[in-house]
């Protein structure tokens, strides 16, 4: 019987090998192993055997039915691999035909612009203040110590609506709403970004609407050296560690001592070039020490508290940051434009 | 305020500094220096001629033929075409192989067969614009009214190897509107004492208070008004070196009498007038307010009609000047004068503002009342006005002055505390550093325990507090050489409001949506917006005075400048563009605007064309109401806009009639989504554009707060389709409404899944189908129990919109 079985299994593995595709071996798999197979017919016939022969045969019957076994599961997965290879081959593509686009909007560079400042500083510990665009002759002039009359107001051209309102020409006014939120308690430190409006006609270096960021610190001991250095941060933080500062005098009704901050040119190292007008020098930012007056009208007690402000036009970054020549791109919104941000 | 350096150094010794280095110094210390102008860039070669000959050239009728001795051996033959060239005038030359302005190179020519070797120049040619040129030469050659060396430098004759610098002043330094205000300012940089003019009058036998009297109606008015007399003076051309001053400070040279009153101006900041005193009418100045109507002739030859808000110069009857603003065309200086009133006064500078905005009349003069004359030096100026009037129009100046003054002459002490100036600017300055600044200053003071008192002289009328001293340290010391430091206050946290948060992700929603963040003006017209504002909105905000009719009023709505977007994108061959904006718009609800109108933040959106394509696959998407109404929803998502978001079929204003919602947030209304109805669209040369226009703080009131997160399903869903057939009329929102109030709680989500019109339907009727989701949180659901309420949702469909379902 041991033959027997040894002469199955040879022509099972063999059967096996021979098999050609998944269909073959499953009747392989069958004939051989099934209950109506020969090896279990072989079984049937143990009782014939004696004691002493029986265990023999049926090791041997195990032996020989795991030897078919694994050599069709052996098969199957070779079989089944090769089968998939021809499939997957089947299936291969041109990789290099073109993409389906991922639809995908871009930021207006005002708002990158602004959102960038706005974080910057708020990592300083300011946070974010807003404000009418619509505002009170008080609130956008007087309260900023520009009283009616002053020759100053004729720095700004104003558009106004009725005697007392007008288009807010700076995002100054929210400086003094701020404050008196605070009911004369430090520290103050906010920046408002927005819009702003002046009577200019549109041309490549101005707008009749155009945007602002406006900062204010108020606190007791505030120092003209703070002023110093936290704008020297935000310079470095923004336009690069490289960048030095430097403060020219100037003058705003709502500050004292005033400066305009200029940072070195970027492009000629400060050798000089069209971009900063041969100086080496770009103006940035109009700053300043707040004047005791906007304070006090703030609410706050200039004797104990100082402090300051400094504002800047954003189109002007973003035309210095992007290298943009015309300030009416802003608001044309032409695609070809807008999609060149991020 | 054109400053020339050659004038300058006249009272300062500047010698050691160029004008560029001056330039730079004023600027680091408040004065900003916007251009410099080289008056001899671009000239070269340009000698002093004397005309010897001048005859008719034989064969052009407006050209003549010059020998001009320009210092050498010969003469040389020059043809020249000004009316105005003749013999024995001394003119300027530019030689053959000179330069001038705009790159012209002189070459020797021949100009109807006859040799020209140079030209003769006029001032335009040498680089002055016409309008500051004297009308004796503006149409011709520059004649030198006095003898000069030929060969010898005409630029240098001319003042031209000079250096203009233009100060680009603010507001608060109008003492720099003065070439001695400069000379101060310059002098306390280089900490050297300027020298300035010591007019020497010599009087005549006549007493001016003969000659005329003077009253002023209101000292607040007129602080003060002082009438000099002078007599026997004859009108003519100004010296050169006058002209030349004049002209480098961009004023035209006119007579020696008006030049002198300018030149003055300029010198001392003082404007003066000089009026005709044989025709002025009478022998009285009285200075009075206008009265309302009364007109008179200004000198350029306007009626003005006035009102009471302006001062007049009166000859007691009549004006006879705009006080502070222009004279009157009766009594100006002319050629016959031959004596004048010259007004030195002081007016209220928010009087002659107010002159100057009703009249447009805006001139050096006027600017400079406006701002603020130094009422200390106004005699000095009419001293030096009368005295350079003896000596370049041989007048006679009469005794005394007669004049109405009511100067404020309280002198203003400002206290200065050392601890304070320290403090403010973060520096450690001693008391002799600060002292030796105010020194520079020239402003006296006096030391005190605390720091000093300082007596701020009246040409600096910026200064009136302590901080405005502080400033004037601080500048002169220098900004740079403040410290840097941080604040040493106590930290607080940064960061945005819950709003800002929301509004910086509606933004990265539809970024990333596939939509360009545009920004458009807020000023519009009401015509532009007529179409599709808000149907409940009757007015608007206008501007009182708009600078044109196109920026006239504030907008009610984004959709107009959004489709001006797109517009100008597809006039430019750009079909697919999909822009939103995140803008304020202004409402009001009153015609005559008391205050503030109602600033609500908008968020728009405007899409056009196509919104994905994949032309190779044959796939092409066209924006339709549906992609709108996803991003509406998307947004909303993004927002986590707490309760319920309805679309209602409603007509919106300017929008298609079919294809519009109201968009309902917990039954508020929040905005729109639309088609733009293509009648409104052909007006901005578009077709078919989808909008929305939701109000932000409606759209985001009630966002949950921080996310509580829920549990994930242990249990699994039972998913049963019904498909439906309905009259045409029912809509999909009004099917799903009753699956959802039928299905409760165990209904989990529900989802259209197809629409069907047409073939084998009765006429009338849509098939529709839906894909409901049941769940049980607690358990897992049996069939039966999902059929209970499945039965129930399928009745309640049939019983309440009449819906079959479909076999
Ligand atoms: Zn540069």
């Amino acid at each position: 019987m041991i033959d027997r079985l040894e002469e199955l299994q040879a022509e099972a593995l063999e059967k096996v090998s021979r098999a050609e595709d998944l269909k073959d071996l499953k009747e392989v798999r069958v004939s051989y192993l099934g209950k109506k197979g020969p090896i279990t017919e072989v079984l049937k016939g143990m009782g014939k055997l004696s004691g002493e022969e029986r265990p023999k045969v049926g090791q041997k019957a195990n032996e020989v039915r795991d030897a078919i076994t694994s050599a069709i599961e052996e098969k199957e997965a070779r079989l089944e691999q090769e089968e998939l290879d021809r499939k997957l081959k089947e299936e291969s593509i041109d990789v290099t035909l073109p993409a389906r686009p991922v639809r995908r909007g871009n930021r207006h560079p005002l708002t990158s612009v602004t959102e960038t400042l706005e974080d910057i500083f708020i990592g300083m510990g300011f946070t974010v203040a807003e404000g009418p665009e619509v505002e009170t002759d008080y609130y956008n002039f007087e309260s900023l110590n520009l009283p009616k009359d002053h020759p100053a107001r004729d720095m700004q051209d104003t558009f106004f609506i009725t005697p007392d309102l007008l288009l807010r020409t700076q995002t100054s006014p929210v400086q003094t709403r701020t404050m008196e939120k605070h009911e004369g308690k430090g520290p103050v430190k906010i920046i408002c970004p927005g819009k702003v409006y002046r009577r200019d006609e549109d041309d490549a270096t101005h707008s009749h609407q155009f945007m602002q960021i406006e900062g204010l610190m108020v606190d007791k001991n505030i120092r003209m050296s703070d002023l110093k250095g936290v704008l020297e941060t935000f310079v470095k933080n923004y336009f690069g560690e490289d960048r030095e500062i430097r403060l020219r005098p100037s003058f705003f009704p709502f500050t004292e001592p005033s400066a305009e901050l200029d940072i070195s040119c970027a492009i000629c190292g400060g050798e000089g070039c069209r971009t900063c007008k041969q100086t080496g020098w770009i103006e940035v930012l109009g700053t300043g020490m707040v004047h005791p007056n906007v304070l006090k009208m703030g609410g706050f007690d200039p004797e104990v508290y100082s402090g300051f402000a400094f504002g800047m036009g954003v189109e002007r970054l973003a035309m210095l940051r992007y290298g943009i020549d015309d300030i009416r791109h802003f608001y044309t919104n032409d695609v070809r434009f807008l999609s060149q941000f991020k | 305020m054109l400053i020339s350096y050659n004038w300058l150094r006249e009272y300062l010794n500047i010698d050691d500094y160029t004008p560029a280095q001056i330039a730079e110094k004023l600027t680091r210390s408040g004065v900003e220096v916007d251009i410099l102008h080289e008056l001899n860039k671009g000239i070269k070669g340009v000698v002093v001629g004397h005309v010897l000959e001048c005859e008719q050239h034989p064969d052009a009728d407006k050209l003549k033929v010059c020998q001009v001795d320009v210092g050498e051996v010969e003469p040389v033959q020059i043809v020249c075409g000004a009316k105005n060239v003749g013999k024995g005038q001394f003119v300027p030359v530019a030689k053959v192989g000179a330069r001038l302005p705009g790159d012209f190179k002189i070459k020797k020519a021949k100009l109807r067969g006859q040799v020209s070797q140079g030209m003769i120049c006029s001032l335009q040619e040498l680089g002055y614009e016409g309008k500051l040129v004297s009308k004796s030469y503006a149409e011709g050659i520059f004649v030198f009214p006095h003898e000069v060396t030929p060969g010898e430098d005409a630029l240098e004759e001319l003042n031209l190897n000079d250096t203009v610098l233009e100060l680009d002043l603010t507001p608060n330094r109008s003492d720099c509107l003065s070439m001695i205000g400069t000379a101060y300012e310059v002098g306390a940089i280089l900490n050297r004492e300027p020298k300035l003019p010591a007019p020497r009058v010599h009087t005549s036998g006549e007493k001016a208070s003969d000659l005329v009297s003077v009253q002023v109606d209101s000292s607040e008015d007129t602080p003060y008004y002082g009438a000099t007399i002078i007599r026997n003076l004859e009108i003519k051309e100004s010296p050169l070196w006058l002209q030349n001053r004049l002209m480098a400070a961009g004023i035209r040279p006119i007579s020696n009498v008006v030049d002198i009153t300018n030149y003055v101006l300029l010198e001392y900041g003082q404007p003066l007038h000089a009026f005709d005193y044989d025709r002025l009418g009478s022998q009285e100045i009285l200075v009075r307010r206008a009265k309302s109507g009364e007109k008179m002739v200004t000198l350029d030859d306007q009626e003005r009609v006035l009102s009471e808000d302006h001062l007049v110069i009166t000859n007691g009857e009549v004006p006879v000047a705009l006080a502070g603003v222009m004279g009157g065309a009766d009594s100006e200086v002319h050629e016959g004068t031959t004596a004048v009133l010259l007004e030195a006064a002081v007016f209220n500078g928010s009087v002659i503002r107010r002159a100057v905005k009703d009249t447009g009349l805006r001139s050096d003069a006027s600017t400079r009342f406006e701002k603020g004359v130094d009422a200390s030096r106004v005699k000095e100026a009419a001293r030096r006005a009368a005295s350079l009037m003896a000596e370049l129009a041989g007048g006679t100046i009469a005794e005394g002055v007669e004049e109405a003054d009511n100067r404020d002459t309280g002198k203003l002490e400002v206290e200065l505390s050392l601890e304070r100036l320290n403090r403010k600017l973060g520096t450690s300055l001693s008391d002799e550093t600060v002292s030796d600044i105010l020194h520079r200053l020239d402003f006296p003071l006096t030391k005190t325990s605390r720091g000093f008192n300082v007596a701020v002289p009246m040409r600096r009328p910026d200064l009136s507090i302590e901080v405005d001293l502080i400033e004037e340290v601080a500048r002169l010391y220098g900004y740079d050489n403040i410290p840097t430091t941080l604040p040493d206050s106590v930290t607080t946290p940064g960061g945005l409001t819950k709003r800002q948060v929301l509004k910086r992700r509606s933004r990265r929603y539809l970024e990333s949506a596939g939509l360009n963040e545009a920004i458009t003006y807020a000023l519009t017209t009401g015509e532009k917006e007529a179409s599709v504002r808000p149907a409940h909105l009757e007015h608007e905000v206008k501007l009182a005075l708009p600078m044109s009719e196109d920026r006239s009023t504030l907008r009610t709505t984004l959709i107009p400048h959004l489709l001006e977007a797109l517009s100008h994108n597809r006039k430019r061959s750009i079909y697919d563009a999909a822009l939103f904006e995140l803008s304020a718009v202004f409402h009001t609800s009153v015609a005559d605007l008391q205050f503030q109108p109602e600033e609500k933040l908008n968020l728009a959106g405007a899409l056009m064309g196509t919104w994905q394509e994949h032309p190779w696959q044959q796939e092409k998407k066209q924006v339709d109401f549906y992609v709108a109404k996803g991003l509406v929803e998307g947004l909303a998502k993004e927002l986590d806009t707490e309760g319920a978001l309805e679309f209602e079929q409603a007509e919106i204003k300017g929008m298609h009639p079919g294809r519009g919602a109201r968009v309902m947030v917990d039954g508020r209304y929040a905005g729109f989504v639309a088609q733009v109805h293509p009648a409104v669209a052909k007006d901005w040369s578009l077709k078919e554009v989808y909008v929305f226009e939701l109000d932000f703080d409606v759209l985001t009131e009630n966002t949950k707060g921080d996310v509580r997160y829920e549990p994930i399903p242990r249990f699994p869903s039972i998913d049963r389709d019904i498909a439906l057939v309905v009259d045409e009329k029912v809509s999909a929102g009004q099917l799903e409404a009753v699956i959802r109030e039928e299905g409760g709680h165990l209904l989990r989500d529900v989802k259209l899944f197809d629409l069907y019109e047409g073939e084998n339907l009765e006429e009338g009727r849509k098939s529709i189908a839906f894909s409901l989701r049941y769940l049980d949180p607690e358990r897992t659901l049996t069939d039966e129990d999902v059929t209970r309420v499945h039965n129930r949702v399928v009745e309640a469909l049939e019983e309440k919109l009449g819906a079959a379902l479909r076999s």
